[in-house]
């Protein structure tokens, strides 16, 4: 684990956000590193002087009983006129935040979340001593693998010849969906290359987005949404996906 | 879209104004606490409580179950972001307490400083830590009063924030640095 990783996992650890397994690793890390051990010990301490102080507000009682006159009451279902009346007094609100509400609710930026749970995929897979389910270079072997795990057959493609390793295959979690992940290693670099049913709407063209310092490459083929994530440099990891996609449509 | 959930209110059952009021009451003060803490003033935050609450009410039928304080915390602060845009965007630092923030720029420890346990922050009272809570940027002073108040985990106050759980961590490390340094700054003051 870096200092980088680590600087910023003491928070996740003291807020009770790891398992087991990444706690430890965090603790062993910021037992050898001296700025990691003041940075937790600093994060703990203000936890502690945070919860010695009282930083809630409690609601006026006057805001109660509005919000309790304005909110119909189960003894009296409202007409539907009374009903309107009420949300046209109590509501500044215009259609597009109305929109909004809904978009934030039901939507959410779906978009920026997968790819955020990528990269808490990416990291998972490093930390917890879980890169792969099927350990294998042979795309023969980690392919079948998949069968019957997930409900889709996953392009694994061996490009060790060309400077990716193939490591192996695991089954993870993106979106709450189950995804095929296919783990390469370039030099020190691990690549998780998370492998998706395509939700419709083709990516298009390969988008090559930075989040936390993580490289992530995005495109669709074959039906499939895949996303490659790494903390190999920009260049090489595009290089990856030229290759991987190369060699799946020689496939 | 609009007239449908209209139609939709209006057609609510005293069914579900009971479930809504037992399900959603109860949260009233986390509610008012975010508000207070991301518009800073008594009078707004009641306005946008109370906001909240009919809208809440309105789209309850959106409502997908699982916990529903994030799901009411969410509106609230869209409520604040729509209505209050232009305030909520104002820099809100004093010139001193951005000084000390900038001063810390990696984490929470200090360049050649003593030994952590040395640096244990003394004690202020509620109202300064409030205060300083308040004097954070929008996005650091939203993630730590959305964990330190409100207690939500890294997930929802992703889901809350429309942000992914990276960027909440991150966050969160940035509002903790800033909010120590501010302390620091205080205690020296007194």
């Amino acid at each position: 684990m870096t200092c980088e990783e680590a600087i910023v996992l003491v928070h996740a650890l003291i807020d009770g956000e790891l398992d087991a397994s990444h706690a430890r690793e965090v603790e062993a890390h910021a037992g050898s590193c001296a700025r990691c051990a003041a940075e937790l010990a600093a994060a703990r301490d203000l936890q502690r002087a945070l919860r010695g102080n009282e930083l809630r507000y409690t609601a006026p009682a006057s805001l109660r009983a509005s919000i309790d006159r304005a909110v119909p009451k189960p003894a009296d279902a409202p007409s539907r006129r009374s009903l309107l009346q009420g949300f046209a007094l109590g509501s500044a609100m215009t259609a597009a935040a109305a929109a909004g509400v809904t978009f934030v609710i039901v939507g959410g930026d779906r978009d920026d979340r997968i790819l955020g749970e990528a990269v808490s995929a990416h990291l998972r897979s490093l930390q917890a001593d879980h890169l792969t389910d099927v350990q294998s270079s042979n795309q023969h072997t980690v392919k079948p693998w998949f069968n019957g795990r997930i409900d889709l057959a996953p392009p694994v493609i061996d490009l060790t010849g060309q400077g990716f390793t193939l490591i192996g295959g695991r089954l993870d979690y993106i979106d709450g969906k189950p995804v095929a992940a296919i783990v390469y290693r370039r030099r020190v670099h691990v690549i998780n290359l998370f492998v998706m049913q395509g939700m419709g709407g083709s990516l298009g063209a390969p988008k090559l987005e930075t989040i936390q310092g993580f490289n992530i490459l995005r495109w669709s083929e074959q039906g499939f949404n895949l996303m490659a994530v790494s903390d190999l440099n920009r260049e090489e990891l595009e290089e990856f996906g030229t290759k991987f996609e190369s060699a799946a449509k020689a496939s | 879209m609009r007239h449908a959930q209209v139609a939709l209110a209006g057609s609510g059952s005293g069914d579900k104004a009971q479930r809504f009021r037992a399900a959603a009451l109860p949260y009233l003060d986390d509610v008012y606490a975010l508000a207070r803490y991301l518009l800073r003033n008594t009078a707004d935050a009641e306005d946008a409580a109370q906001e909240c609450y009919l809208r809440a009410f309105r789209h309850f039928e959106t409502f997908r179950g699982g916990p529903i304080k994030p799901w009411l915390l969410a509106i609230l602060r869209n409520v604040c972001r729509a209505e209050y845009a232009r305030r909520v965007t104002q820099p809100a630092m004093q010139a001193d307490g951005l000084q000390a923030a900038e001063q810390c720029v990696d984490g929470l420890w200090t360049e050649g400083g003593s030994s952590p346990e040395a640096d244990a922050l003394g004690r202020l009272d509620g109202e300064t830590v409030q205060r300083l809570i308040a004097e954070l940027p929008d996005q650091f002073r939203e993630a730590i009063v959305l964990r330190e108040v409100n207690e939500l985990s890294y997930r929802e106050i992703a889901d809350v924030a429309g942000v992914p759980v990276g960027t909440v961590m991150s966050r969160l490390a940035r509002a903790r640095a800033l909010l120590r340094a501010a302390w620091i700054a205080e205690e020296n003051k007194s």
